[in-house]
């Protein structure tokens, strides 16, 4: 059925499985797993078959069998049939030329949502260009919301990450304050744990909680411990607002990151319960979950069944929208040249992601990263940070100076992001940018204020800090 | 150049991170921007500049060890970065030069890999074995030569520690360098090791071994307590 006679030679692809690994454009994860096209050839040829295959063939033939994945049957189970009508009669081909069309409009797109699979997403991607990607995506509209409206239009939100490589309560406080004083924090302040366990994350969301209390910031907290963590937290009566958890594609993937269905279920309905979201419009802010993911994460479990990392990935996304999250998070470039080589791979794979989420309705934000075995450098997350924001990206990191201290990788710095935010006049959320103004960090154009003395706000925690006054 | 004036710069003393740095406009001041450059500079360098093996093996002869340098599979440096798979596999011609050597009785090997960086081995691995080796001979260990091994993984140990039938496997190798550390080397200790068999979770890591991070002498503690607590059992 996969078949191509192309420049001479003719292909045959077998599944719709393999079809997809030798479209996929080329990146070293996919040549470490050996699913990748062996030369350029055979990768187009993938893709004009590819171009050909009709959407509802990918309802017909799952990419990891139904009877063994609880994701594939996850995808299969809850597709809707009703939304997948305007685009059940078009191939993969079509699809994109459809969702480049200026009839396609934002409403258009969120109404079909529900009737899109993460491999009809997966598959249109791969024979659409860096320009198509941030075009569709920039038509998408995901908005959710806590204590603030994340998502809206012209709007960029950043999760402020003041890591430690101790979790020593002082230098949190610094780097927390710090990226206040910057302007940052309305996605979350989220942070990664130095060690998982419950002593250690329940101390952690106190503080926060104290810290979001007292100066009324509206704004949601995260402790980025395991899901099982979190909920012995809440039982015991932690202040949780986001639960946090890594996700993969495959069953066989999640298991190996201690999850299921199951356990997420059961945390987002704990989470739920605490109704620790503020009213809008009468109902609750209660999109509460927070998740990570990441190309090549399901090779790195040896659990990626045969799939190519960017198909996988979107199977991820089916497992988020389960849970309704405020936030999705692509942590691209921290997994190693291992799964993405270079900037240009790691360019791409977050340009993808964010493609691939907000088609699916996802609130997808993206950690512009790298570490220093990769082939990549400052230049480059220039560059998919510049493209990520003009995709109307929602949400990317904030962290002192680009380094995080203990995860030992560069993402995106506080400075980052009044750079992309200026030079495309994107705003934080309402409720944190009035929040901003009202205190004296940003002026009415959102620009940092002057300062010639801290803002009353922060004056006692600094004294408390250090002890005694400061310039 | 100026140096950061934000009011709240005395909360550096509560953490590593680059907090404070003040601004140019809305962005990072030069020297802000230099810094980082410089420390991303060092950090490339300590993965990129090849080790230099011949130098190393002339520093353990020095201190009175015999040595055999060997070879994976990643045939260079991109391939290794890019196949971590072959990065655990010796060479063919790796396996031809052990096969040279008497297999005799052995009870740990000693492996030295550059790793993700060449740096930590450089400035690390012979302080290290130098306070290592006199350990192990005094506990009548039989030892093969040091093995120098380019291109390696962790895991590349199991191979060799396979070879000669050895009980214990250390492994030097140099750390992912991060921006503050690009000289950071880690040990290994594997008991029994077993090539394809043994896994991440059946190694003991001992991290962070630099001028700023873990000592030597308590790194060596480290190794020789899970050492002899293998022995017991």
């Amino acid at each position: 059925m996969y078949k191509a006679y192309i420049a001479k030679l003719s292909y045959d692809f077998k599944t719709l499985r393999n079809l997809l690994a030798k479209a996929t454009p080329p990146r070293s994860g996919d040549y470490l797993a050996g699913v990748a096209a062996a030369n350029n050839l055979e990768r187009v040829a993938a893709q004009w078959v590819l171009a050909d295959v009709p959407l509802k063939q990918f309802l017909n033939e799952a990419l990891v069998p139904y009877e063994q994945d609880e994701v594939t049957r996850l995808i299969i189970d809850e597709h809707d049939s009703v939304a997948f009508a305007p685009v059940s009669h078009l191939t993969v081909g079509d699809f994109r030329d459809w969702l480049l069309s200026e009839h396609t409009t934002t409403e258009v797109l969120t109404s079909i949502a529900a009737g899109l699979t993460p491999e009809m997403v997966a598959a249109v991607s791969k024979i659409m260009r860096i320009q198509d990607l941030i075009l569709v995506a920039k038509k998408c509209r995901v908005i959710t919301r806590f204590r603030g409206t994340i998502g809206l239009e012209n709007r960029l939100s950043t999760r402020l990450q003041p890591n430690h490589p101790t979790d020593n309560p002082a230098g949190v406080a610094a780097s927390l304050l710090d990226g206040l004083l910057y302007g940052c924090g309305d996605a979350v302040i989220g942070i990664n744990p130095a060690s998982d366990n419950l002593e250690a994350t329940s101390r952690l969301l106190y503080m926060l909680n104290d810290v979001i209390d007292r100066y009324a910031i509206p704004t949601q907290s995260c402790v980025l411990a395991h899901v099982t963590t979190t909920l012995k937290a809440i039982e015991q009566g932690a202040p949780v607002d986001l639960v946090f958890q890594s996700i993969a594609g495959t069953q066989k993937a999640n298991d190996s990151f201690g999850i299921n269905l199951n356990i997420l279920h059961e945390a987002h309905l704990a989470a739920l319960e605490l109704k620790r979201g503020s009213l809008f419009d009468n109902g609750m802010g209660n999109n509460c979950m927070y998740f990570e993911t990441g190309q090549g994460s399901a090779l790195s479990a040896n659990a990626h069944q045969g799939l190519d990392q960017q198909t996988c990935e979107a199977r991820a996304y089916a497992v988020a929208r389960k849970f309704k999250p405020l936030l999705v998070n692509t942590v691209v470039g921290f997994i190693g040249p291992e799964y993405l080589y270079d900037g240009k791979q790691i360019i791409r794979a977050g340009l993808e992601d964010h493609f691939c989420g907000k088609l699916l309705g996802l609130p997808m934000g993206c950690d512009v990263c790298y570490t220093n075995h990769a082939e990549a450098d400052q230049d480059d997350m220039d560059m998919l940070l510049t493209q990520f924001a003009v995709a109307g990206g929602t949400f990317i990191m904030g962290i002192p100076g680009a380094d995080d201290v203990m995860l030992n990788y560069q993402s995106t710095s506080f400075h980052d992001a009044l750079y992309v935010r200026q030079v495309l006049g994107l705003r934080p959320a309402p409720e944190f940018e009035h929040w901003l103004q009202q205190h004296g960090i940003f002026n009415a154009d959102n620009q940092l204020m002057a300062q010639r003395e801290l803002p009353a706000l922060f004056k006692p925690a600094l004294q408390k800090l250090t002890g005694g006054g400061n310039g | 150049m100026a140096d950061s004036n934000d009011l709240w710069h005395s909360l550096n003393q509560f953490t590593p991170a680059r907090i404070a740095q003040g601004r140019a406009g809305m962005s990072q001041t030069t020297r802000n921007s230099l810094e980082f450059q410089l420390a991303h500079a060092l950090a490339r360098d300590a993965v990129n500049i090849p080790l230099d093996f011949v130098q190393l093996e002339q520093r353990i002869n020095t201190l009175g060890y015999t040595t055999l340098t060997l070879q994976t599979q990643a045939e260079n440096q991109r391939m290794y970065l890019q196949r971590p798979d072959l990065g655990r596999l010796l060479s063919e011609s790796a396996v031809r030069c052990l096969q040279q050597y008497p297999n005799i009785q052995t009870d740990a090997v000693v492996v030295v890999a550059d790793g993700l960086s060449s740096k930590a081995i450089e400035q690390h691995a012979v302080p290290f074995l130098n306070l290592l080796l006199p350990e192990l001979q005094a506990k009548a260990y039989q030892l093969p030569p040091v093995c120098l091994i380019k291109h390696g993984r962790v895991a590349i140990g199991d191979a060799v520690a396979d070879h000669y039938a050895a009980r214990l496997c250390i492994v030097l190798i140099g750390e992912r360098p991060g921006l503050s550390s690009p000289d950071s080397m880690g040990v290994y200790f594997t008991y029994k090791a077993k090539s394809g068999i043994s896994t991440d979770a059946d190694r003991n890591c001992i991290s962070n071994i630099h001028n700023n991070g873990l000592s030597y002498d308590l790194a060596l503690k480290k190794l020789l307590f899970l050492l002899n607590e293998s022995e017991k059992c």
